[in-house]
C-alpha cells in the first residue's frame, strides 16, 4: 500500500497518462463524463455530506456555466479563457442572493430554494430566443492552449481532469484546515461553533458558493467538450442525479464524488440500453432504479461506497510536526480583583413562564465561582443568557466594563468568555485534537481560499501546538489521535474544557463539567480547575456535585424557580436554612 | 386589459388555486407529523386522473398492478422485519394480512368493476379508493425505517421517492397523456363570467376538505393525536400513540388528498404519468408561503400561487412558471426578515 502522501499524485498521474495509453474513444468519453460529474458532486459533497444543507439547483449553476461560455464565445467571440470568469462570477452571485435569503433560517429552506431556482432557470433558458430556445446554442468552438487546440475527446479529457483532480485537492486541503473545521460543525448545530466564534451563516454561505462555482466550472468543461448547450441537462431531474451521485459514493468523502460519478455514469449508460429492450417500450425507466438505489443506499449504507475502500486503507495519524511552532497571540488578562462579569438583573420570559427573573451577581477576576440550585433552577438559562445562546428580555451583562447584552454568542466568545455545554456538543467524526484546534479559531485567521491552497500551514502547525498544550494541561494528550466520538462521556467532558481553554478565555463558564466522571476524574479536574485559578483564571460553574462545588469555590450563587436565594461563601451557604429548604424541603 | 378579462384570470387563478391549495394543506401535514418534506405529492394527482381516464375506456388502470406490486413489496418487508425480530409467525402472518388485506381487495373490486363501464361518480369513487392506499405503502416501504433520521435525510429520501414513482407511472401508464370529462357540465353566466359545474366542484371540494381538516385537527382525539407526534415523537410515543401508525395514517390522507385533486384537474388539462411534479411543486410552493407550518398561510399562499400563474401567462405565456417558482424568492425573503432565527436542523 502506498503512503498517504503518494495516493494522490499517484492517482492523479494515472488518469493523467490515461489518453495516451491504446484506450478506445468511448472510454474516454466516459471519463470525461465522469470528471465533469464528480466536479459538481465534490460541491455536494462539501454542502450535504460535510455541513448538513442541500441542493437541487447545481445542475442550474452548471447551466450558467455552459450557458455563458457558449453564448459568449458564439455570439460575442470571447474566449473561452475570460468566459470561464464570467460563468463563475454569474453563479457567485445567485449563490450569494439565495444563501443570503435562506441560509438564515433552518436549513431545508435552502433546498426548497435551489429546487425553484433550477426550475426557474431551465424554464428561462428553454424560451429565450437569444439563447436559443430549446435547440440551444450550437457551435461552440473548442479550448485552445497555446495554440493546440482540445477539440478532441482526449484533449479535453487532460483539461477535465486537471479541473476535477484540482478540485479534489482544494477541497481535501480545506476540510483539513481552520475554515475546514468549521465547516465540519455547521452539522451538528449552530451553538457550539458560535460560541468558538465562527460565524456559521457566514461559513454556510461560502460553501454554497464554493459549490456554485464548483458547478460552473463544469459546465464550462461541459459546453467546451459537447460543442453545444440545450436546456435538458441542466434541469432540475439532473440536480436530482447529482445528489444521487454524491450519496451512492459517499456523501461524506471527497473521493465518494469520483466514485459515484463513475458507477452513476457506468449503469446508467447499461440502464438505458438494457431496461427499454426488458420492458419492451422506449423512455428513461433508469429512474426507477436510482430513485430504488437511493432510498436503499440511505437506509442500509448512508455513508456510500467509499466507506467499502476506506475500510482496506490504513488509519494514518496526524504527522506530529508542530514542535517547533510558535505560539499563538495571546490577550491582556485582567488584573486579579478587577470587576469582570457583571449581571444586573437579567431577565428571561419564555411565553408566561419566567425562567430567570432579575438575577444579579458578580464575578472578580481569579474568583471560582459556582452557580448551585436544584432542577430547573434556571442555572443553564442564566448560562445562555451571559454567553448570548439566548436573548435578554430585560437586563444587563457587562464583562470588563462593556456591555455584551445583546451581543450574539461568537462576539462575547471574542471578548474572552469560553464555554461548555452541559450536553457535549463536539464533532464526533474529527480527532480530539481537531475538535480542541477549533477553540483557536478566533486566535487565527486562514480563511477559505488560503486554506485551499495550502497556505495555511504555518498557521496550522500553531493552532495544533496550542492544542496539544492545552490537552496536555488537563492530561488528555495521549488521546489526542482518537475521534471525539469514540471517547467516554467523561474525556468528552474533558477535552470542551480544552477546547474552551483553547480560546485563551479571561473567564470560563463550565456547566457541569463533573458530570459523568468517575472519582478519580472528578478528583483531576478539581486541580486542573485549582490549577487555573491559580495561573489567573475566573471560573463561573454549574454543578450538581456538592461536594466538588463546596471544595472548589470561593463564593456560590443559590438559584431557585429562577431568582436567586442567597450569595456568599461555600460555608455560608452550607449553613444557610434557606438553601437546605430548597433543596430538601421545609418541616412542618 | 379589462375588467372581464382580469375577472376571468382571477376565476381561473383561483380555480387552480383551490387545487394547489389542496396539495398545498397535504405537504404542510406530511411536514408536520412526520418531518418530510413530500416532493411526490404530485405524482398522486397524476395517478388519480390517469386511474379514472383508464377506467372511462373501459380498461383495467395500471394502478391495480402498480398498487399489487406494492403491497408485495410491503408484504415482504412486514415478513422480513418480522423474522429479524423473532417475532411468531401468526403475529407475522397478522401483519401482512393487515398490509395487505384492504390493497388486494380494492385492486380486485377495481379490476372486476374496470369493464363494466359504471357510471363517472362510481369510476371516480373507485379512483379514489384504488389510489388512497398507495399513501401508506410509500411511508411502510420508503420512510417508516427512517422515521427519525433528519430532515435533510428524509428530503433526499423523498426525491428518490418521486424518481421511483415516476418511472413506474411511465411503466404502468404509458406515456400517453388524457384529459377526463366534466363531473358537471352545466354553465352559469354571472355578468362578464361564466362559471362552470366543474369549477364549482373543485371549490366545493377544496373548501370541505379544508373545513374536514380542520374538524380533524380540532375536534378529533386522533386529529390531536396526530399533532402531539409533531410536535414530539417521543413524548406522543410514551402517551400510547403510534408514531408509525401515525405517518402511515398521514400518508394516507395526503394521497386521498392528491387523488382528489388529480379527479378535479383531470378535466381541466392533459395529465401524463409526469405531470403530477410541476402540479405538486406549485402546492410545494404555497406550502413554504406557509413556512410549512400554518394551513391558513397555505390556503392563501395557493391562491396567490394560482393567480400569478393565471396572469403570467397572460402577460408572459412562455415565463408563467419562471414567474410561479421565482416568486418563492421574495417570500423567503420575507421569511427570514421576519425570523432571522429560525430553528437549528
Amino acid at each position: 500500500m502506498l503512503p498517504r502522501e503518494l495516493r494522490f499524485p499517484a492517482f492523479a498521474a494515472f488518469m493523467l497518462v490515461l489518453p495516451a495509453l491504446p484506450l478506445p474513444d468511448f472510454w474516454i468519453t466516459q471519463l470525461n463524463y465522469v470528471g465533469l460529474y464528480a466536479i459538481v458532486s465534490l460541491g455536494l459533497v462539501l454542502l450535504t455530506g460535510v455541513a448538513g444543507l442541500t441542493s437541487f439547483g447545481q445542475a442550474a449553476f452548471v447551466g450558467v456555466g455552459a450557458y455563458t461560455a457558449a453564448f459568449l464565445s458564439t455570439k460575442l467571440g470571447i474566449s473561452p479563457w475570460l468566459t470561464l470568469f464570467v460563468g463563475i462570477g454569474l453563479s457567485v452571485l445567485v449563490a450569494l442572493a439565495l444563501g443570503a435569503i435562506t441560509l438564515r433560517m433552518s436549513g431545508h429552506y435552502l433546498p426548497l430554494a435551489t429546487i425553484a431556482w433550477g426550475l426557474a432557470l431551465n424554464y428561462t433558458m428553454a424560451n429565450m430566443d437569444w439563447l436559443g430556445k430549446y435547440d440551444g446554442i450550437l457551435g461552440v468552438p473548442p479550448i485552445t492552449v497555446a495554440g493546440f487546440s482540445l477539440g478532441s475527446g482526449r484533449g479535453i479529457y487532460v483539461l477535465i481532469w486537471i479541473f476535477a483532480l484540482g478540485a479534489a485537492l482544494a477541497v481535501t486541503h480545506l476540510l483539513d484546515s481552520r475554515p475546514g473545521r468549521a465547516i465540519r460543525s455547521l452539522k451538528t448545530g449552530t451553538t457550539m461553533a458560535e460560541a468558538m466564534g465562527v460565524s456559521t451563516f457566514r461559513y454556510k454561505v461560502i460553501i454554497f458558493v464554493v459549490a456554485a462555482v464548483l458547478a460552473a466550472m463544469s459546465g464550462w468543461l461541459f459546453a467546451h467538450f459537447q460543442r453545444t448547450v440545450n436546456p435538458s441537462p441542466f434541469g432540475i431531474h439532473k440536480g436530482i442525479e447529482y445528489l444521487f451521485i454524491a450519496v451512492i459514493g459517499g456523501v461524506g468523502h471527497v473521493w465518494g464524488a469520483f466514485i459515484g460519478a463513475g458507477v452513476v455514469k457506468l449503469i446508467e449508460d447499461q440502464l438505458q440500453t438494457l431496461l427499454p429492450k426488458l420492458i419492451g417500450s422506449s423512455g428513461n425507466f433508469e429512474i426507477i432504479v436510482f430513485g430504488l438505489v437511493l432510498i436503499l443506499v440511505l437506509k442500509y449504507a448512508p455513508d456510500g461506497l467509499w466507506t467499502f475502500i476506506t475500510k482496506w486503507l490504513p488509519v494514518q495519524r496526524r504527522e506530529r510536526d508542530w514542535a517547533q511552532a510558535a505560539a499563538l497571540p495571546q490577550r491582556d488578562k485582567p488584573q486579579p480583583g478587577e470587576l469582570l462579569l457583571d449581571v444586573a438583573e437579567v431577565r428571561k420570559e419564555f411565553g408566561g413562564l419566567v425562567a430567570v427573573n432579575d438575577v444579579s451577581f458578580q464575578i472578580r477576576a481569579g474568583d471560582i465561582v459556582g452557580l448551585i440550585g436544584p432542577n430547573g433552577a434556571g442555572k443553564s438559562t442564566t448560562f445562555n443568557l451571559i454567553t448570548g445562546v439566548l436573548a435578554l428580555t430585560r437586563g444587563q451583562v457587562r464583562f470588563r466594563g462593556a456591555s455584551i447584552g445583546g451581543l450574539p454568542s461568537r462576539e462575547i466568545a471574542r471578548r474572552g468568555v469560553s464555554r461548555t455545554f452541559q450536553h457535549v456538543k463536539m464533532i464526533p467524526e474529527m480527532t480530539v485534537l481537531e475538535n480542541v484546534a477549533l477553540g483557536g479559531y478566533l486566535r487565527s485567521s486562514s480563511g477559505t481560499l488560503k486554506a485551499m491552497l495550502r497556505l495555511d500551514r504555518d498557521e496550522e502547525r500553531q493552532l495544533f501546538a496550542e492544542a496539544e498544550r492545552q490537552l496536555a494541561r488537563i492530561g488528555m494528550d495521549g488521546q489526542m489521535h482518537e475521534l471525539a466520538g469514540n471517547l467516554a462521556l467523561g474525556p468528552q467532558r474533558l477535552m470542551e474544557i480544552a477546547r474552551a481553554l483553547c480560546t485563551d478565555p479571561s473567564l470560563l463558564l463550565l456547566d457541569e463539567p463533573a458530570a459523568g466522571l468517575r472519582h478519580k476524574e472528578k478528583q483531576a479536574l478539581a486541580d486542573v480547575l485549582r490549577q487555573l485559578k491559580s495561573e489567573g483564571m475566573s471560573i463561573l460553574l454549574v454543578e450538581h456535585d456538592m461536594d466538588f462545588v463546596m471544595g472548589l469555590t470561593d463564593r456560590i450563587v443559590v438559584m431557585e424557580f429562577g431568582t436567586r436565594l442567597i450569595e456568599g461563601t461555600p460555608e455560608e451557604v452550607q449553613a444557610s436554612p434557606v438553601v437546605r429548604a430548597a433543596y430538601l424541603g421545609t418541616e412542618h | 386589459m379589462d375588467f372581464s378579462i382580469a375577472s376571468i384570470l382571477t376565476l381561473d387563478g383561483v380555480t387552480n388555486g383551490a387545487v394547489y391549495a389542496l396539495l398545498a394543506l397535504a405537504t404542510v401535514l406530511v411536514f408536520a407529523v412526520t418531518r418530510v418534506i413530500y416532493i411526490p405529492q404530485g405524482e398522486y394527482v397524476a395517478f388519480g386522473a390517469l386511474t379514472l381516464a383508464m377506467l372511462q375506456q373501459g380498461k383495467v388502470p395500471g394502478t391495480v398492478w402498480f398498487l399489487l406490486a406494492m403491497t408485495v413489496a410491503a408484504a415482504i418487508a412486514e415478513v422480513v422485519h418480522g423474522v429479524r425480530h423473532h417475532q411468531a409467525a401468526n403475529r407475522i402472518a397478522k401483519t401482512v394480512l393487515g398490509t395487505s388485506a384492504y390493497p388486494v381487495a380494492v385492486a380486485a373490486l377495481v379490476w372486476w368493476a374496470a369493464p363494466q363501464n359504471f357510471p363517472l361518480l362510481v369510476q371516480a369513487g373507485l379512483t379514489l379508493a384504488l389510489v388512497t392506499p398507495f399513501g401508506g405503502l410509500i411511508y411502510r416501504l420508503a420512510y417508516q425505517s427512517l422515521a427519525d433520521a433528519s430532515v435533510l435525510v428524509l428530503l433526499i429520501v423523498s426525491v428518490g421517492v418521486h424518481f421511483a414513482l415516476t418511472g413506474l407511472g411511465l411503466f404502468f401508464f404509458g406515456a400517453e397523456g388524457f384529459r377526463n370529462p366534466s363531473f358537471w357540465d352545466e354553465r352559469f353566466t354571472v355578468g362578464p363570467l361564466t362559471l362552470n359545474g366543474q369549477t364549482l366542484i373543485i371549490f366545493m371540494a377544496s373548501v370541505a376538505m379544508i373545513i374536514g381538516l380542520w374538524l380533524f385537527f380540532e375536534r378529533s382525539l386522533y386529529g390531536k393525536a396526530l399533532r402531539a407526534t409533531a410536535i414530539n415523537r417521543l413524548g406522543a410515543r410514551l402517551m400510547g400513540i403510534s408514531t408509525d401508525g401515525a405517518g402511515r395514517a398521514t400518508f394516507t390522507v395526503a394521497a386521498f388528498i392528491g387523488a382528489l385533486s388529480g379527479l378535479l384537474i383531470g378535466p381541466t388539462t392533459t395529465i401524463f404519468y409526469d405531470s403530477g411534479f410541476l402540479i405538486g411543486l406549485k402546492g410545494f410552493v404555497a406550502a413554504v408561503f406557509a413556512g410549512l407550518s400554518s394551513y391558513p398561510q397555505a390556503l392563501l399562499g395557493a391562491l396567490c400561487v394560482g393567480l400569478l400563474e393565471s396572469f403570467g401567462s397572460f402577460w408572459a405565456s412562455a415565463f408563467k412558471e419562471v414567474i410561479v417558482f421565482s416568486s418563492i424568492v421574495p417570500v423567503l425573503l420575507w421569511r427570514s426578515l421576519r425570523d432571522p432565527h429560525g430553528e437549528e436542523h
